[in-house]
């Protein structure tokens, strides 16, 4: 199946995040953090140990030195089983390692990025703001620069880990009179330092356990050698990041689907009705080929994207694809699974209720379905 | 011996390759091919359509085996206490002596443990073969080994049984290799084979999935292990007699490698899996650790124990001694309790042989139920408590 | 040191099915895996390691060329170096035949000081193997390892009783089988496996490890296996019915029936 884009390392990396999900993440855990809300620190610890937090970053930064194409196995085989824990694995790979990676100097990737892929940090993507969501160009948080540091003022909101950073990457206006995208730059914020608060956690609908709040900034201190790349670069940075982040949503996605197709398959062989398993009906088992055949399409597109950027192609158009599709009928089978569950799939007592939930954000976040498809439409209809 | 292929009948239907347990079998084009992972098992033999594989016995030259003679039973004993496993090895082995027209003896080793051989006399064997010496007080792989070696070089034994414990399971591969025989391990069923005289070792394999019955042809002794709890006790005739031919024992320096320093014996009470009547059992349908108060609760009425499948071991509910199963012990009470145990197959190997079997599982589907004899569909807590009831109601007899 | 570690790739037997109708084993799709106590025995070695930087791991199996993926995998847990002996020659091997092989090639790897190996494997479960490994090397054996200490060429280890445990002194070189009681075997990493597959895996047959072909396999087998067949299974029994009072009620009555009570 997935043998084309695979070698037997890949292969060894997705029984390492297997056995690791399926030994740690186990059902008393993720109820717990659903009841807490909050994520065990000693997981973390063990997912920074096998690596997961660094997997393709080069080994001389700290990273484990892996391709494209692990990273999409970690995440997927993590999300199958908890899609809050591939959050975790998500964001130093891509939101939070990204920026640094593409812009980062020597000296702010080793002392920002290291930590962050070793576990010993964490950091945030700081860019949506109230009025900048889809539209990155509404950007209204200001960095004014004076003498050998800048002053940075605004509101940044929906920021995942916000609450339990120790760092963000936050783009700001440098050049107040630049229009649009332009005239954004990105910095290195810590989350300590005077003037930095962070809003209430949200009350979310899923992937529960990983805190996002807003920051507020008011007049907070960001000496220059924080600034990530030149003034001004601050959008490409962030499109550039977002570019690989759809990669790893569209992995949770087949993840999370192959998790609620696994539970579908499991409860439609379980359960009896009218004397036969509910499986051996017809509008069952379509339901349940439709779901595998679907995930199936995900999956190729997903691993294809990976595949071209390990392969150093162009691979915008494919990572939107993918974004877009896996997330849609990672959907769609998580619906379906809870349908199949019937009564049953809306009570906590069965996984499928918290997949339902944590799936929904994966349209939405790192650019939504629509701007996937505006990316894809408009790549095709380039004069 | 040899498993082959019959390329004109060999139809490429890939049966065989799919129901080898070894994965040894592989497809050329149209053909199977046996690899190197075969152990002429033939259960490729048994699911071919077609006739196309056979398995053939090659002619070995014949050793001369006619100078042994004899069922050995090694006479196992802890503190100067014979183990219940000698005593069921005793009872094996005697239908298997009566079947081959010889001796049953057992061999014993200790340090002035002598009223253990009128013990084993009594439980059936014709001669023990006794070694006493203060170096075999406490079992050590070297001491017992070469002790025990010698005696079968000297007297040829042609079967040695063992129990498969912690220290059979650990002497007989050592005696085999400087014998230079077989050994079977944990056998569940031995016969013997009427025409050859030979042993035939039933064992599960594959985590209980599989059975095979092993022979050892060319060599002897013929050895195997038989886990506790498998076979039935032997008699006890009191005041039978029979011969007492004591060993020669003498140890050199460097003779036995290894030290033990010292004995603990842990705290936790020993747990009697193997003798106990009723076993109240649990598994991960408990949930939590607490539902093993429930099981104990029911094990008290009726004077038996409580055990776990190893799925609830696993979990860290209870402690390992209390496993039933493939890993874990195997039992046979009369009556033994499933509690929320699904019933895969590693479990069921080790309590199938149970007196009658009642399952009680809220899946109704649960393989439990394909091997109890009654079964309650229902959620245990509330089905104990029940039976707790209704057993409150029974007069006393 | 070099601490050399036994291992085995086996079939995942708790994937292992029945084909209810049939009767026969489905193999589809089940994992073959390091077997558990093989894994026990190299993190042992592995957290000897931790302490000791000196100390060096080396893992060596007998199997089929697919055995080199679990050897990436002992690689990528931390082991140093990695040795296969595959040959058609050791096929169909019993434990007494495979003893033979496994310590031919524990000979050829230089400077071993300590054999670990796990206590038995889930396809088999006989527990052979690691004690005739060390009669055929003339080294003593401690089976059942609960817990190792090393020191001043002295190892200290506890062997697991079926009521408690012996502290038992030897001294190297020995061999130790461990359980699982040893230890938690601990992940591989990404990165670690990206460099197992820089790594040479040592591939030997019997012409490597100076044995003749009828010393080895099923050639060199005492005990062959005259047939095998699966477990009967037992016929289904009596479900009851009712609430749950009247099942209880029913169960009480069969057992009084049976004089069970």
């Amino acid at each position: 199946m997935a043998e084309a884009f695979f070698t037997e390392q890949h292969e060894l990396i997705r029984k390492l995040a297997r056995d690791f999900a399926e030994r740690e993440l186990t059902k008393e855990v993720l109820d717990k953090v659903e009841e807490t809300e909050e994520f065990p620190e000693e997981i973390l610890d063990k997912m920074a140990k096998a690596g997961f937090f660094g997997v393709k970053i080069p080994k001389e930064l700290g990273g484990q030195g892996a391709d494209a194409r692990a990273y999409v196995l970690v995440m997927e085989e993590i999300a199958r089983v908890s899609g809050v824990a591939s959050i975790y694995v998500s964001s130093p790979n891509s939101l939070s390692g990204g920026p640094l990676l593409l812009a980062g100097n020597d000296e702010q990737k080793e002392k920002y990025l290291r930590p962050v892929v070793t576990g010993k940090k964490k950091l945030a993507f700081a860019l949506t703001e109230p009025g900048a969501g889809s539209d990155a160009g509404g950007v209204a948080t200001t960095a004014v620069k004076e003498g050998d540091h800048y002053v940075l003022n605004g509101r940044k909101c929906f920021i995942t880990m916000a609450p339990l950073s120790d760092y963000a990457v936050v783009f700001a206006k440098t050049d107040m009179k630049a229009k649009g995208n332009k005239g954004l730059s990105a910095f290195v914020v810590d989350m300590h330092a005077s003037g930095v608060s962070c809003g209430k956690p949200e009350k979310k609908m899923g992937v529960i356990g990983c805190a996002t709040s807003d920051i507020i900034m008011d007049n907070v201190i960001v000496p220059e050698s924080d600034r990530l790349g030149e003034e001004g670069e601050g959008f490409k940075i962030a499109m550039q990041t977002l570019n690989t982040g759809r990669l790893g949503v569209s992995a949770q996605a087949i993840g999370v689907a192959q998790g609620c197709l696994d539970e579908a398959v499991k409860y439609a062989k379980e359960r009896k009705q009218f004397g036969r398993r509910i499986g051996d009906f017809q509008a069952i088992s379509f339901m349940i080929a439709d779901m595998a055949t679907k995930l199936e399409a995900a999956k190729q597109l997903v691993y294809k994207a990976a595949y071209m950027m390990d392969t150093r192609q162009d691979a915008t158009l494919n990572a939107s694809m993918a974004k877009y599709y896996a997330s849609e009928i990672c959907n769609e089978i998580a619906q379906k699974a809870v349908q199949i569950h019937g009564g049953y799939g809306f009570i906590k007592d069965y996984k499928i209720e918290r997949m339902f939930r944590d799936c929904r954000v994966f349209t939405i976040y790192e650019g939504t379905s629509q701007v996937q498809q505006m990316v894809i439409s408009g790549k095709l209809l380039k004069k | 011996m040899a498993v082959n292929v019959l390329k004109d009948k060999c139809k490429g239907c890939t049966k065989c390759v799919k129901n080898c347990p070894f994965s040894a079998i592989t497809m050329e084009g149209k053909l199977a091919v046996i690899g190197a992972g075969c152990t002429g098992c033939g259960q490729c033999v048994e699911v071919c359509p077609f006739g196309a594989i056979e398995k053939t016995e090659e002619e070995k030259k014949e050793k001369d085996l006619s100078a042994y003679h004899g069922v050995w039973v090694f006479a196992e004993q802890r503190d100067g206490k014979l183990m219940q496993v000698a005593v069921e090895l005793l009872g094996e082995g005697r239908k298997l002596a009566n079947a081959v027209g010889c001796e049953l003896c057992a061999v014993l080793c200790g340090d002035g443990v002598d009223e253990l051989a009128d013990e084993l006399f009594e439980y059936g064997a014709d001669k023990v073969y006794y070694a006493n010496a203060p170096e075999l007080k406490q079992y050590t792989t070297d001491a017992y080994t070469k002790v025990i070696y010698e005696a079968i070089t000297v007297y040829k034994p042609e079967i040695v049984l063992l129990g498969a414990t912690h220290i059979g399971r650990d002497l007989g591969p050592c005696l085999a290799v400087k014998c230079d025989t077989g050994l079977t391990a944990d056998c569940t069923k031995l016969e013997i084979n009427p025409e050859t005289k030979g042993i035939m070792q039933t064992r599960p394999a594959f985590g209980g999935n599989l059975m095979a019955t092993i022979v050892c042809p060319n060599h002897r002794p013929q050895m195997s292990t038989v886990r506790p709890g498998v076979m039935e006790k032997a008699e006890k005739i009191p005041g039978r007699r029979g011969e007492l031919v004591k060993l020669d024992v003498a140890f050199a320096a460097g003779d036995i490698r290894t030290k033990v320093l010292e004995v603990v014996k842990s705290a936790k009470e020993m747990v009697s899996l193997t003798d106990a009547d009723v076993i109240i059992a649990g598994g991960m349908g408990l949930g939590k650790p607490e539902g093993f108060e429930v099981l104990q609760k029911l094990a008290d009425r009726f004077g038996g124990t409580v055990a776990a499948s190893r799925a609830a071991v696993d979990a860290g509910w209870i402690d390992h001694a209390y496993q039933v199963g493939q890993t874990g012990t195997t039992v046979k009470p009369k009556i033994y309790f499933a509690c929320g145990i699904s019933g895969a197959i590693q479990h069921v190997a080790g309590m199938q042989n149970s007196g009658l079997i009642v399952a009680i599982n809220t899946n109704e589907n649960a393989p439990i139920f394909d091997i109890a004899d009654i079964g309650i569909v229902g959620d245990l807590y509330k089905v104990i408590p029940a039976i707790l009831e209704e057993l409150d109601k029974v007069p006393e007899k | 040191m070099k601490i050399l570690v036994c291992v085995k790739q086996v079939p995942d037997t708790n994937e292992v099915k029945i084909d209810p109708v049939k009767g026969t084993l489905i193999r589809d799709g089940v994992p073959s895996i390091l077997n558990p106590d093989d894994a026990n025995a190299l993190e042992a070695a592995l957290q000897l390691k931790d302490k000791d930087q000196t100390i060096q791991v080396a893992v060596l199996t007998m199997g089929p060329p697919q055995a080199s993926y679990m050897l990436r995998e002992c690689l990528a847990m931390g082991a140093d170096e990695a040795y296969l002996l595959s040959d058609r020659a050791f096929g169909g091997a019993d434990t007494c035949a495979t003893s033979t092989t496994i310590a031919a090639g524990i000979k050829k790897v230089e400077g071993v000081d300590v054999i670990f190996a796990g206590r038995q494997a889930i396809d088999g479960d006989t527990a052979q193997v690691g004690p005739q490994v060390a009669q055929r090397l003339g080294v003593p054996v401690v089976t059942y390892v609960q817990d190792i200490q090393m020191k001043d060429g002295k190892v200290i280890v506890q062997r697991q009783m079926e009521d408690g445990y012996e502290v038992i002194e030897v001294a190297a070189p020995c061999l130790l089988t461990c359980v699982k009681e040893l230890n938690e075997p601990r992940y591989m990493s990404v990165g670690a496996i990206v460099d197992a597959y820089k790594k040479d895996i040592t591939v030997w047959n019997h012409v490597d490890v100076e044995l003749d072909p009828k010393d080895c396999g099923l050639n060199a087998s005492p005990t062959q296996v005259f047939r095998s067949f699966t477990p009967p299974q037992k016929g289904k029994g009596e479900m009851l019915s009712g609430t749950i009072g009247d099942m209880a009620g029913a169960l009480v009555g069969k057992l009084v029936e049976k004089h069970l009570i």
